[in-house]
């Protein structure tokens, strides 16, 4: 064990920039248990604005585990526990008085499988904008409707049919779809946890090219398995290994220069 | 490694052409094993597809006669000094019938075979002739020619229920009545009608009189407090355990007593209704309303075990997909997890109720078992239901109630089935992909 838990020491040190100026996000020292399980292990990170950073590691290292901390999804999960800070633009997300409900509008999130509302196209993104009140009119909605899926490159191909239902789109529509439906609400990031693992390569490169364009108006947290995408996709990585923060850095630099042995032996492919 | 010493095995044996060999050996023994597995499967609905079969014909062909009624054609004579226009109500109907049955055989003298004769004629005669007269007062002081129900032995000996070759002695049917009920029928004055009666009225001591109306008003008060009750305080517990409760010890230990409720015999709960509802808070017996309740007892862990069930089967990504935009809990589950298990918890709620439908042992502990002749009008009116109905006509003696008690059985059986109907209706108007 590289961690010493008995006196909240960290023993561990990742290698790499942490830091960067004016974050968006800024977490410290940050632990997570499952009961007794100790799944993440006194990270600290910064996530940087109009930025998009990858989470990389072997599976079971607590890349979704982190990634649930940062719009407090984890509060959903029984007898899951987080410690630490986490400040989004200054404010701790995990103060007692923070609400979770306009923070999960702040902080958006696109899971693993597409999981549409079984509604149509249009109530799909409708529906954030409704239940924060954020239209006044039905007008106002509509264009709530159209410019989220224009951003999440779908309004072409749906345009004509938003009434049907978003469980009939493809997979790759059905993940643009979510994507429409989480910046509808204005966020000011987005949480990935593997957006393409359940998408064709297709599919995935119009994702990708996606996730792109959105940089400029958001940030991005992505979660990934595939180093390629890590590579295509983001500005900087941070590489996880069974709950540590091994070595976090610009993506060129940890890609073609790593630090860390661990993140090495990832990368080259000898485990994981 | 293991796994390729074993993968080059399989592949020496394949070279050599003998696994392709064993694999057919062996598809032939598991087609065989699958088509007997068929075979058994097929056995077993054959048998209980005949037993059902079998049940069905057996009270179909029992029940449905008592869907006819015997009915006999007289001329009454409204005598204008029999019915004054002050007294229609209670003027004395009986004996215009009696008169009328006897100018039509005027050779009957004896007192005996008098009574016989009048006793041919169904005392629910009296009640339609002074319905109609009172309906049209016009008619005092003609002759009319009405179609009245016979008594109940007529009635059965006009169904061939009765045997002619037993001694007279042994046969609820004297010779001299057989004599008449042929002249009768020869003048075609005998005729078989739907019996309105059946439906219309409550029970009677006289089988030609009685109906299954007053018990099946009688279900329905107790199913509209079963349903009202249940179902919202069913429905809220479920989604409070499942949605709100966190897991605690208290939630394991109130569903596993939920899961016991489930499994107590219904006569407990009768018990129950009879201590809590009627001696401790004094609420009248053979009522609807008491009916209801304890039914609600027995209705509610089923229906918020089913329910439960629904809930769970609603995929959790459907809940991250509405907290991560930032739903509330409330929202979560009242804009998209209730509706998506809404199918589920109508399938289960009417499942509970067709279970109350036919529950018997419970009312006949708080007094749903009394012989109660008025259709009950509220839900504190003494009042039976369907099945305890069918359980009191099949103790009756007489041939017309067993009879009675097939079509009142394959009443409620079309009412079981039409619930059940209606559960499958509702849950593919409800049912959603996703
Ligand atoms: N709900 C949970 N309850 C208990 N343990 C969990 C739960 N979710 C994840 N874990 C454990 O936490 C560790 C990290 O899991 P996860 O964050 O899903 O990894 P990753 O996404 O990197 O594959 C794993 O060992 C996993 O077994
Ligand atoms: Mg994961």
């Amino acid at each position: 064990m590289e961690t010493n838990e008995s006196t909240g020491q960290k023993g561990f040190q990742t290698v790499g920039e942490t830091k960067v100026e004016n974050p968006r996000m800024t977490c410290r020292d940050v632990n997570v248990y499952y009961g007794d399980k100790h799944a993440i292990k006194h990270v600290g990170i910064d996530i940087g604005r109009n930025q998009v950073i990858a989470m990389i590691g072997p599976s079971g290292c607590g890349k979704s585990t982190f990634i649930r901390c940062l719009n407090r999804m984890n509060d959903t999960i029984p007898r899951c526990r987080v410690t630490g800070e986490i400040l989004l633009d200054d404010t701790n997300i995990y103060d007692r008085d923070i609400d979770v409900v306009p923070l999960r509008a702040q902080v958006g999130m696109v899971f693993q499988k597409p999981n549409p509302f079984p509604k149509s196209i249009y109530d799909n993104v409708a529906y954030g904008p409704r239940i924060h009140g954020l239209a006044q009119n039905k007008a106002e909605l509509d264009e709530y409707v159209e410019t989220s899926l224009k951003r999440a490159g779908l309004w072409e191909e749906v345009k004509d049919r938003l009434d049907h239902s978003g469980t009939s789109l493809s997979g790759g529509q059905q993940q643009r779809l979510c994507i429409a439906r989480t910046i509808a609400v204005s966020p000011e990031v987005i949480l990935m946890d593997e957006p393409c693992s359940a998408l064709d390569p297709i599919a995935t490169a119009k994702i990708e090219g996606l996730i792109d364009e959105l940089r400029t108006h958001y940030t991005i947290v992505i979660v990934t398995h595939s180093m390629q995408q890590a590579a295509r996709v983001s500005q900087r990585t941070a590489y996880f290994h069974m709950g540590d923060l091994v070595e976090v850095g610009i993506t060129d630099k940890v890609f073609t220069n790593p630090r860390h042995k661990l993140t090495e032996d990832y990368i080259t492919g000898r485990f994981g | 490694m293991n796994n390729s010493e074993y993968k080059q095995k399989a592949l020496d044996k394949s070279s050599s052409g003998r696994t392709i060999e064993m694999v057919n050996k062996s598809l032939s023994r598991r087609y065989k094993a699958e088509r007997r597995f068929r075979r058994y499967g097929q056995v077993a609905i054959i048998i209980s597809l005949g037993f059902l079969c079998l049940l069905f014909i057996s009270i179909i062909s029992k029940g449905y006669p008592a869907f006819y009624q015997t009915f006999i054609q007289i001329d009454v004579f409204l005598d204008p000094d029999v019915l004054p226009k002050d007294k229609l109500s209670t003027a004395n109907y009986p004996g215009l019938i009696k008169k009328s049955l006897s100018s039509e055989f005027p050779e009957v003298e004896l007192r005996r075979e008098k009574k016989q004769l009048y006793g041919m004629v169904s005392i629910g005669a009296y009640y339609q002739i002074r319905k109609m007269v009172m309906k049209n007062r016009d008619m005092i002081g003609t002759t009319q020619t009405v179609w009245v129900p016979v008594d109940d032995d007529i009635d059965m000996l006009a169904k061939g229920h009765i045997d002619r070759n037993t001694p007279e002695l042994e046969r609820r049917v004297k010779d001299i009545q057989l004599a008449w009920f042929d002249r009768w029928d020869k003048a075609g004055k005998i005729k078989k009608r739907f019996n309105t009666t059946f439906f219309t009225s409550g029970d009677s001591r006289e089988p030609e009189m009685s109906g299954i109306w007053g018990a099946m008003a009688g279900s329905l008060y107790v199913l509209v407090v079963t349903l009202l009750l249940s179902f919202p305080i069913g429905v809220a517990a479920a989604v409070y355990l499942e949605e709100f409760a966190s897991k605690s010890r208290w939630v394991d230990l109130i569903e596993v007593n939920i899961n016991n409720l489930a499994a107590v015999p219904s006569i407990v709960f009768g018990l129950l209704g009879l201590a809590i509802f009627i001696n401790f808070f004094g609420l009248p017996r053979s009522a609807p309303l008491v009916g209801g309740l304890v039914l609600t007892l027995m209705t509610l862990p089923i229906i918020i075990i089913a329910s439960r069930a629904a809930l769970q089967s609603v995929p959790p990504s459907i809940r991250q997909a509405a907290l991560g935009v930032g739903a509330s809990k409330m929202q979560t589950v009242f804009h998209h997890v209730f509706p998506l298990a809404l199918p589920g918890i109508l399938t289960g709620t009417i499942i509970g109720i067709s279970r109350a439908l036919g529950e018997t042992a419970p009312l006949l502990m708080i007094g749903m078992v009394a012989f109660i002749v008025d259709v009950p009008g509220s839900f504190t009116d003494p009042s039976t239901v369907l099945p305890v109905q069918i359980y009191l006509w099949a103790d009756s003696p007489e041939r017309a109630f067993v009879e009675r008690t097939s079509a009142a059985i394959l009443v409620l059986l079309a009412l079981l089935i039409a619930t059940n109907f209606l559960a499958v209706l509702l849950r593919n108007r409800f049912e959603r992909r996703w």
